[in-house]
């Protein structure tokens, strides 16, 4: 592990992954059907600027803007056993997983990474919707104890952005097996006295809800997140009668109790370093870490002594969009 | 009346012609089918030994959901004394889905917790065919602090097509409850013992999976799907069932390779629904062995083996 491949591979990695999807300059927002040009959503995090609505965003993406002048470094994850089962169905798995990696350019659904967001140092987790459905399976499983550990290993809290379908059918009991594993990996924080902070995103069902995606101190979601363990169809297949308006949406769970919040993805990295600072004991973020001008006034300017000299760090967010 | 599985068809033909010849013979006195029967018995018999000698995975699906099979509630009754059944999760409701209290394993006081899908049709309706809402989990994850708090073993019998997709299930978090159901099997500082009985459906089933050793009968499944709705997925028709039960490798034979099953408890010929009572003792006896292999063991040292036994699955592979 050297600097390099630290800090230049993934952003060069992201540009590249970027670029493979020129042909479309446009996408079109499958909420309102506004065409959006994609350097402009993509600086609005993938939320339509017309409508709100929140499209898919890669962990990649997502951690470019979270973490401080988008500034991470990649944790390693355990390799697993490959196709345990020599799973097939109509595919074979060693090739659905092929197909999913030249597709998503990334080596498995989940991301993990270190890296300070308003100074705070933290461990990321970030599940990959577009890498077969997210689904967890050993290596998401894998993804969840090394985190945990790094984050035990630092002292810091784990941020968790979960987005799966469920489990990894291909890898049949092995999958189902990382709902306890995942759920070590939780308990290792908790006992350590450290924050996991979960935060739900489109769509998260099955096992992972199950496990450590429910399990967080403290339960953020994404607007609209479709959020359940049984998906609405097998539900209303079962009861027979139509499910009502909103019914497993994120709103729905923060006014049946199941959820502490629901907040607006360009909210969130300020929202995080609030709450992670505040369970961290930590003073508040010092102005020249805050995203936005606006956010900025709003906090009495006081740098704490021991945060003064970091406030240098790598050029920071301040170009990023103001929500 | 016995009930015969789609695959024991001809053995059904041969029993139902052996049993018809000796009511014949009931009736006509000077009749002698004795010697006839026999043979029938016989070839009966030989049939049932191999039809179950080498049940393929979706035979084997078959046979975990047979209604003639014994259910959470025989056993309790068969193995245990001074059950008594302990009601509600303090919060909405009591989940019948579920079954759960203090009882003796001979001389064991333990906590039993287990699901029950019922026997006739008005006992399945009111326990919702075994499949638990939100209360279940959270009666068991009382019932399990319980245990906890008095040191008492905790003993899972697990026997459910998965956690109820219903709406109110969902809307009082049904992933909730499963998530603080596993999370206190992982944490309690008593041995637990889980036994698949029957089918173990999904996350609805490792909700009670999670303690120091799992065992299973011979015929039972645990799988991350049914292969019905694996079929249905992956190869967008349902009837693939069979294929799909052969993939996900849901047998306890397969499962013991894994390291996800500990024991497999052998089934009397013909399944345990053809001798109910010698299945219920097995399974008793695998209790009393799984327990007494972990007496002594309680406290921080018991939980952390027990998680390292998940945190290590996942490092044996299928031949
Ligand atoms: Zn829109």
């Amino acid at each position: 592990m050297n600097w390099i491949s630290n800090y230049v591979r993934p952003k060069i990695n992201s540009l590249f992954s970027r670029r493979e999807i020129p042909d479309n300059l446009w996408t079109k927002c499958p909420e309102c059907g506004q065409m959006l040009f994609h350097r402009e959503l993509s600086e609005a995090l993938n939320v339509c600027p017309s409508c709100d609505h929140h499209l898919h965003i890669s962990p990649r993406e997502r951690f470019e803007a979270l973490f401080d002048g988008g500034v991470f470094v990649e944790i390693d994850v355990p390799q697993p056993i490959a196709d345990p089962l020599q799973f097939k169905d109509q595919k074979k798995y060693p090739d659905r997983l092929k197909e999913a990696r030249r597709k998503t350019n990334e080596a498995e659904a989940m991301l993990v990474a270190e890296g300070k967001i308003g100074d705070l140092q933290i461990v990321a987790a970030g599940q990959d919707f577009s890498f077969m459905g997210g689904s967890m399976g050993m290596y998401v499983g894998n993804a969840i104890i090394a985190a945990a550990e790094r984050a035990v290993k630092k002292k810091c809290p784990l941020i968790l952005f979960s987005a799966a379908g469920g489990a990894r059918m291909q890898e049949g009991i092995l999958s189902l097996m990382q709902m306890p594993r995942t759920t070590v990996a939780v308990e290792m924080l908790k006992e350590a006295g450290l924050p996991y902070i979960v935060v739900l995103t489109h769509p998260t069902t099955g096992g992972v809800t199950a496990s450590y995606a429910m399990l967080g101190d403290v339960q953020i979601a994404e607007p609209n997140a479709l959020i359940c363990f049984a998906g609405p169809r097998v539900i209303e297949q079962t009861i027979r009668e139509k499910l009502p308006e909103g019914f497993q949406r994120a709103e729905y769970l923060l006014d049946h109790g199941m959820l502490d919040r629901v907040t607006h993805r360009q909210e969130l990295r300020r929202e995080l370093i609030t709450i992670a600072r505040m369970l961290m004991n930590q003073p508040p973020a010092v102005v020249a870490n805050l995203p936005s001008p606006e956010v900025a006034a709003a906090v009495p300017a006081e740098p704490k002594a021991e945060a003064a000299p970091k406030a240098a760090a790598p050029k920071d967010t301040d170009a990023k969009p103001a929500s | 009346m016995q009930n015969y599985l789609e695959f024991e068809k001809g053995l059904a033909e041969i029993e139902g012609k052996s049993a018809e010849l000796r009511s014949l013979a009931r009736e006509n006195e000077e009749m002698d089918v004795e010697a006839e029967a026999k043979a029938l018995d016989r070839k009966a018999e030989q049939l049932l030994k191999d039809l179950y000698k080498n049940l393929t995975p979706w035979r084997k699906c078959q046979v975990a959901r047979h209604p003639d099979r014994p259910h959470c509630a025989d056993y309790i009754k068969q193995l245990f004394t001074e059950y008594t059944p302990l009601a509600g999760d303090r919060n909405f409701a009591d989940d019948p889905a579920v079954m759960g209290g203090l009882a003796r394993l001979g001389d064991r006081p333990v906590v039993v917790i287990g699901h029950e899908k019922g026997h006739d049709t008005s006992s399945r309706i009111e326990r919702n065919f075994g499949m638990a809402r939100p209360e279940g989990y959270r009666k068991a994850v009382r019932l399990m602090d319980l245990a906890d708090r008095f040191n008492l073993p905790i003993v899972a019998l697990i026997d459910t097509a998965g956690a109820y997709p219903g709406k109110g299930a969902e809307e009082r978090g049904q992933s909730e409850a499963i998530a603080r159901s596993t999370e206190k099997c992982l944490n309690v500082t008593v041995p637990m013992v889980s036994v698949i009985i029957g089918e173990g459906g999904s996350g609805g089933a490792v909700a009670f999976a999670c303690g120091d050793r799992l065992a299973m009968l011979e015929h039972s499944i645990y799988s991350v799907i049914s292969p019905e709705g694996c079929a249905s997925i992956l190869w967008k028709d349902a009837e693939k069932m069979r294929d799909a039960a052969e993939a996900l490798r849901l047998t306890a034979q397969d499962l013991q390779k894994l390291g996800v099953t500990d024991l497999v408890i052998p089934e009397p010929e013909g399944g345990a629904q053809r001798d109910r009572k010698e299945a219920i003792r097995r399974v008793g006896k695998a209790l009393e062995q799984m327990l007494s292999e972990l007496d002594g063991k309680k406290g921080e040292a018991l939980r952390k083996a027990r998680r390292q036994k998940f945190l290590d699955l996942g490092s044996k592979a299928l031949v």
